[in-house]
């Protein structure tokens, strides 16, 4: 027992000086993965859309995608991919780990920052940089998808008015011919500000109880 | 302008306010005296039929005027009193300086020393004392309610789990602390406290232990502390109402026997079960069925927000019958109401309820305090320097440690860790109130009673005024963050919704089900059953963005029409609008935003009612008949005239500040303009004539006509671009706002 615990630790040594996660969370995690991906080294799209707890979700896609997106890997790539593989997975996730009572100011900001560009970058697909109106609006249509017709005819509205909003809010003084390309990174942090997302996007990885991951095992 | 009138206000006022006490005062010296006397003539119909029979040769005249004021003496003395406790609260406020150094509780509390010290100064005269009966009855549940209808449901859930612990485990720390320590001090030689019992001692640890929501409200609301510890330490002295019922009865049961065995402590801990579990049960079923009738109100909206009050007291009535916990039954109506409630009733309702519950826990607040000052002027009491000492000092001890200690634990399942200064406000928050000293109240007659309630009014007093006083210049000292001003951002809406779904479907790839699962599975049944069968109509399949974003649109649209009543321009915030996020297109007809029509129904009835036409009277005025009423304060066209012409001046001031400037996006979005057009003075002027104008005095007017209007004075712009644009313009925003009466035609 003992020995087959320090080879674990061993393994997950290196990752967890990448991820910052522990070596009891990266294992759960890992046990996790062998189970998405039916054992094999990576995973692809079909092996997450066949996660059934999720087809109720409306933005399921943008999920999904953002785990192939190679901007959120920290390697400066752009593009996707086809497949995962673990490190990519834990790299993924590790954008939403918590902060602890240890973590100083400047490391939330960070993380309050990086929180944030993974939001941007979901919303932003066609990796320009900005969220145009069109993107934007995408991202309300979705969020209604579930609602049916009377989600469909409200979305453009809001999706106006929340450009609308951040447009006032950083650009406060436009001339009428004037046009607002869409919302940079800057702008988004700013309409953001008031959220903190630093203590709000996270989930708890479970330390030591694996028993909840067990369950997890019917629903996939 | 507005610092020069407090002065010459506060002296007046300050006359005015010492006036009517010593009037007051004399009328309830007066009330109190006439008890004893026998009352003159006209006051009985045997009394004058006797005399008329006895003495005929002296008829009595025909009695012109006649004293009787025994018919209306309750109902002149309540009424009286409430009086006085509302214009002490007026008379606070209107003198700055001390509302910023002292709470409110404070000082109200003061002023029942004073009444109290006044009445038991004249012989005769009977204080009226903080009854438990009228305290549990008809002075807290509006504080409750208040609190549980508007409670922020959010931070609430988020953190339960840490209020829960600090309700529960601090609650029954701090009473066997207490209770404990006070036995060992009890059993001190000299102090004369010889024969208080270690039963008596819990009994009094049990009343002395729970924090007050009311003082807490009281003190918290004026210092704007963040919502983590807003709610932390409200949500703890809500809850802990339960543990609290349950000690008090099972030591109370039992200071008579003498003793308590094991049996009966295993059933108190049932008991505390089922009193919290019952009480939230019962406050669920009224919730539920108050949210059913309101469904089924849309012709009597008059009576609808009595409903609300109707339901929420019952359900309080109902569980204090079966001495479950009331509190909890409280929060849990309002709480299961409010959402479907809110969803059913009109506008003008929501307002009411709203009013109404404010208004009511703010007099039921000012009246405890008040009580609670004259009641420690009246009270027999018995001071005892060890127990009285000893008592407030351990309350504070066994508060800080018990915090502490409660803390270690919690942080570690907690995400968002609480700091040491977390930690401070919560333990010097905890604020004992009147619960504690109407508890006390009821404890059978005993020498002990005094001394108890001696030792609980000084706990309360310390509370209120040291750490109610010191607790703001604290929190200005240790930097507590403050309560953050939200606007209600769209953005931030959207965002919250997305992240819910994201770390749902985090959770579910991570294969766990964590918080955002279930709350997630929650949100999927209430919207699936649970709101077809409350909500009417179409209303019930609105997703919670839309709703969002329908009341910012009705928010903005009733603060335009305020502010078009008053005569004052919410204040230009940027220049941007909608032309200038829209992709240049070439043009053709866009397609109107639009809400739903029974939405826009309803705003377009808010609109109309306030901004109509004042020739439009109302016809027929039935006293339980609210109509939609234009302008029911009979508002004269020539005062409607000069406000607009106030207006208009302050428009065009910006309106003609050169180049850039356009008009601020929420006037555009909810058609202010358009509005214009309907009280133009120049009635013949076609609401279709869209030239530019550079004269400056007309400008001012026209330029309101054709509000989306570049300013562009020097080049002569593409007319017809121009036009359309402007068409465009007015189209967008014509969409929640009354049509112009030409445009209405050439729109279908």
């Amino acid at each position: 027992m003992g020995a087959s615990q320090t080879r674990a630790a061993n393994k997950y040594q290196d990752l967890t000086e990448k991820t910052g996660f522990s070596a009891e969370q990266i294992k759960n995690l890992h046990t996790r993965f062998q189970q998405l991906s039916g054992n094999e080294e990576t995973i692809s799209r079909e092996s997450l859309e066949n996660i059934s707890a999720l087809s109720n979700n409306p933005i399921r896609k943008q999920i999904i995608e953002a785990f192939f997106d190679k901007r959120n890997q920290h390697q400066n790539e752009v593009g996707t991919f086809q497949e995962i593989s673990f490190e990519q997975f834990l790299m993924v996730m590790s954008h939403f780990q918590p902060p602890t009572l240890k973590t100083t100011e400047e490391e939330k900001e960070a993380m309050r920052k990086e929180k944030l560009r993974f939001l941007f970058n979901m919303h932003d697909t066609d990796n320009d940089g900005t969220i145009t109106l069109e993107e934007y609006r995408k991202v309300v249509e979705e969020l209604l998808s579930k609602s049916g017709a009377i989600g469909q005819e409200a979305a453009k509205a809001i999706a106006d008015a929340a450009m609308l909003e951040v447009a006032s809010t950083n650009v406060p003084h436009m001339a009428p011919d004037d046009f607002y390309e869409g919302i940079t990174f800057e702008h988004f942090e700013q309409i953001l500000k008031g959220l903190e997302m630093e203590s709000r996007m996270h989930i708890r990885f479970l330390d030591v109880d694996t028993t909840t991951m067990r369950c997890g095992k019917s629903t996939s | 302008m507005a610092e020069l009138r407090p002065a010459r206000c506060g002296s007046s006022a300050r006359l005015t306010a010492a006036f009517l006490c010593v009037f007051l005062l004399v009328f309830l010296r007066c009330a109190s005296a006439s008890r004893d006397v026998v009352h003159p003539g006209g006051s009985t119909q045997e009394d004058f039929l006797q005399q008329h029979s006895n003495s005929t040769e002296h008829r009595k005249a025909f009695p012109v005027l006649a004293f009787n004021y025994e018919h209306v003496r309750k109902p002149f003395e309540i009424s009286l009193w409430i009086l006085l406790a509302l214009l002490m609260k007026l008379g606070f406020h209107i003198i700055p300086r001390v509302s910023h150094v002292v709470p409110e509780s404070c000082l109200l509390i003061v002023v029942g020393l004073l009444v109290g010290g006044t009445i038991k100064a004249m012989e005769g005269a009977e204080a009226p004392v903080l009854d438990s009966k009228l305290f549990f009855l008809y002075l807290l549940p509006p504080i409750i309610l208040d609190a549980g209808y508007f409670l922020p449901i959010r931070p609430f859930t988020e953190n339960m789990g840490t209020i829960l612990v600090f309700a529960v485990l601090g609650t029954l720390w701090n009473v066997f602390f207490m209770g404990g320590t006070m036995f060992a001090v009890c059993q001190i030689e000299g102090a004369g406290l010889g024969d208080v019992d270690l039963l008596s001692c819990l009994l009094f640890g049990s009343i002395i232990s729970a924090v007050d929501p009311v003082a807490v409200l009281a003190v918290f609301e004026e210092i704007h502390i963040n919502e983590l510890l807003h709610i932390l330490v409200f949500g703890e002295s809500l809850l802990n109402d339960a543990v609290t019922v349950v000690l008090y009865h099972l030591f109370e049961e039992f200071s008579h026997e003498g003793s308590v065995s094991i049996g009966d402590a295993l059933l108190g801990v049932v008991c505390f079960f089922v009193v919290s579990l019952g009480g939230i049960m019962v406050g669920f079923i009224y919730g539920i069925l108050g949210a059913f009738t309101s469904r089924f109100t849309s012709h009597t909206r008059v009576i609808e927000p009595l409903f609300v009050f109707l339901y929420s007291y019952m359900a309080y009535l109902s569980a204090e019958v079966f001495h479950l916990s009331g509190i909890m039954s409280l929060i849990a109506c309002g709480v299961i109401m409010r959402p479907y409630v809110e969803a059913n009733i009109s506008h003008k309702s929501y307002t009411t309820v709203k009013y109404f519950l404010k208004m009511w826990s703010s007099v039921s607040e000012t009246l405890i305090f008040i009580f609670l000052g004259v009641s420690t002027v009246a009270g027999p009491h018995d001071w005892n320097w060890t127990f009285v000492i000893f008592t407030v000092f351990l309350c504070l001890v066994s508060r800080v440690l018990g915090v502490i200690g409660l803390t270690s634990i919690i942080n570690k399942f907690r995400i968002v860790k609480l700091t040491k200064k977390d930690q401070f406000i919560v333990a010097y928050g905890g604020l004992r109130g009147a619960i504690a000293f109407s508890l006390g109240f009821v404890l059978t007659d005993s020498k002990m009673k005094h001394m108890f309630l001696t030792a609980i009014i000084t706990v309360i007093f310390f509370t209120v005024f040291v750490q109610g006083m010191t607790i703001r210049p604290l929190v200005e000292l240790l930097a507590v963050k403050k309560k953050k001003e939200s606007k209600g951002s769209i953005n931030e809406e959207i965002h919250t919704q997305f992240l819910d779904h994201l770390l749902t479907g985090i959770e579910d790839i991570c294969g766990h089900y964590g918080h955002h699962h279930w709350k997630d599975k929650l949100n999927r049944f209430n919207k699936k059953y649970v709101k077809k069968c409350l909500i009417a109509g179409e209303r019930s399949t609105e997703p919670q963005l839309i709703s969002f974003y329908n009341k910012m649109e009705l928010k903005q649209a009733m603060m335009l029409v305020e502010s078009g009543n008053a005569a004052k321009l919410p204040t230009v915030a940027s220049s941007v609008s909608m032309q200038n996020i829209q992709p240049r297109e070439p043009p053709r007809r866009r397609v109107i935003p639009s809400v739903s029509k029974s939405r826009e129904e309803e705003i377009r009835k808010i609109l109309k009612a306030n901004l109509q036409n004042t020739r439009q009277r109302l016809r027929s005025y039935s006293r339980h008949d609210l109509m939609i009423d234009p302008f029911e304060d009979n508002v004269s066209e020539v005062r409607l005239r000069k406000q607009r012409v106030a207006m208009e001046r302050r428009m065009s001031h910006y309106l003609t500040v050169p180049a850039n400037r356009q008009e601020a996006p929420p006037v555009r979005k909810v058609g202010f303009e358009s509005e214009h057009q309907v009280f133009t003075y120049d009635d013949s002027e076609s609401p279709g004539d869209r030239s530019v104008q550079t004269k400056p005095s007309s400008a001012a007017v026209r330029l309101l006509n054709e509000s989306p209007q570049r300013p562009d004075q020097s080049d002569a712009e593409p007319k017809p671009k121009a036009q359309d644009d402007q068409e465009e313009q007015l189209k967008l925003s014509r969409c929640l706002s009354d049509p112009g009466p030409n445009q209405e035609e050439k729109e279908s």
